[in-house]
């Protein structure tokens, strides 16, 4: 078995998970994500991977090569069907709900006008996310209506079409942390607390990580939303409501565990690796099960 | 080991167990940069966080 890893930056997390994977002594190439290259009618040396672990910092890149590795019926962790859904939000929403998991209210909107409207009748204040963006980049909290008719100006005019699907969330009154967990298959193997002043607790953003106790209820919750996406590795954001209890806020599907590592001295990195390896070894099974369209049953339904 | 940092021509010192792909700061000019080769030792401008980026 050979497993590829789809990577941009050299990062701790790329460091630890190449020790795990010669700790294991597999063999393993790092492929640079600047410059793979395609060729749809002919998967060639792509074909030599059992597997690939997709680590790279572009949504963009790690999403549609996983979508070209899946079409040549090469696994990747994660599913680029996993990885569609996570990368946006809206889409991650929609799955939760359709799974019945737990979430702060959500509305959407196409116009500004739309929007503000919506935005009123959730009342203030409002949180508005950009639907794909990664490390809380320009996720806003509206205070009042100057505010959102000022940020909702500003995204109408960012060019960006995605700027115009106005992705609205309850604003969660949280106790000044969020947890996030990390469910590797059917399990939630760790999780920390992220605290900060500022209502934003990416560690990205300056957030501070401290152990956080993988409670039975905090496990099922985490398992559910992972399944609700399609399963996988997966870093999986919990806010606390003081009146429904942890909800989900995001799904991370090329998770970051630099801090949560010495916070938590859960060998992360061997999770992952030990899952892909599983992956790999079920690559004849992915190949002859694996269609493109992921509810093709659907589509003969309504034939 | 010893490089020199493209931006400013600056010494950065390469860590023992350094590996190709690893991301340095430059201590004069503390810009980004990544180790493209160990031997021979290259540095390049590490690559600008792109809006798609994260996790």
């Amino acid at each position: 078995m050979k497993i590829g890893v789809l990577m941009t930056r050299l990062r701790i997390e790329e460091k630890w998970l190449f020790e795990a994977l010669e700790k294991r002594g597999m063999a393993y190439e790092k492929i640079d994500d600047r410059e793979v290259q395609f060729n749809l009618d002919h998967p060639g040396e792509w074909d030599s991977y059992s597997v690939v672990l997709e680590r790279s910092l572009s949504y963009g890149r790690g999403l549609y090569a996983c979508k070209i590795l899946n079409g040549w019926g090469i696994p990747t962790v994660n599913t680029s069907a996993v990885e569609d859904t996570c990368g946006d939000k809206l889409w991650t929403s929609a799955a939760l709900k359709f799974a019945g998991v737990p979430q702060p209210e959500v509305r959407v909107a196409f116009t500004p006008e739309s929007a503000l409207a919506a935005i009123e009748a959730m009342g203030y204040p409002v949180v508005l996310k950009p639907v794909i963006g990664s490390w809380g980049r320009m996720v806003s909290k509206i205070n009042d209506r100057d505010a959102a008719e000022a940020i909702l100006e500003h995204r109408e005019v960012l060019g960006n079409y995605q700027q115009n699907i106005f992705y609205i969330q309850e604003y969660i009154q949280k106790p000044g942390r969020d947890i996030r967990a990390f469910v590797v298959g059917d399990k939630t193997i760790a999780a920390i607390y992220r605290t900060s002043e500022h209502w934003i607790t990416n560690t990205a953003r300056g957030g501070q990580g401290s152990a956080c106790e993988v409670t039975p209820e905090l496990d099922k919750i985490c398992v559910d939303a992972a399944r609700a996406v399609g399963g996988g590795v997966l870093a999986v954001d919990i806010l606390e409501d003081k009146k429904r209890g942890l909800l989900v806020n995001e799904v991370n599907h090329t998770m970051e565990f630099h801090t949560s590592v010495p916070v938590t001295g859960i060998d992360i990195p061997g999770f992952v690796i030990d899952y892909t390896i599983e992956v790999g070894k079920k690559k004849d099974e992915f190949r002859a099960q694996y269609h493109p369209v992921p509810h093709a049953s659907i589509v003969e339904i309504l034939r | 080991m010893k490089g020199m940092c493209p931006e400013c021509e600056g010494e950065v010192t390469i860590p023992e167990d350094a590996q190709s792909g690893e991301i340095l700061v430059c201590p004069d000019c503390g810009i980004e940069l990544e180790l493209t080769s160990l031997d021979p030792i290259q540095l390049s401008l590490a690559p600008k966080e792109a809006e798609d980026w994260g996790e």
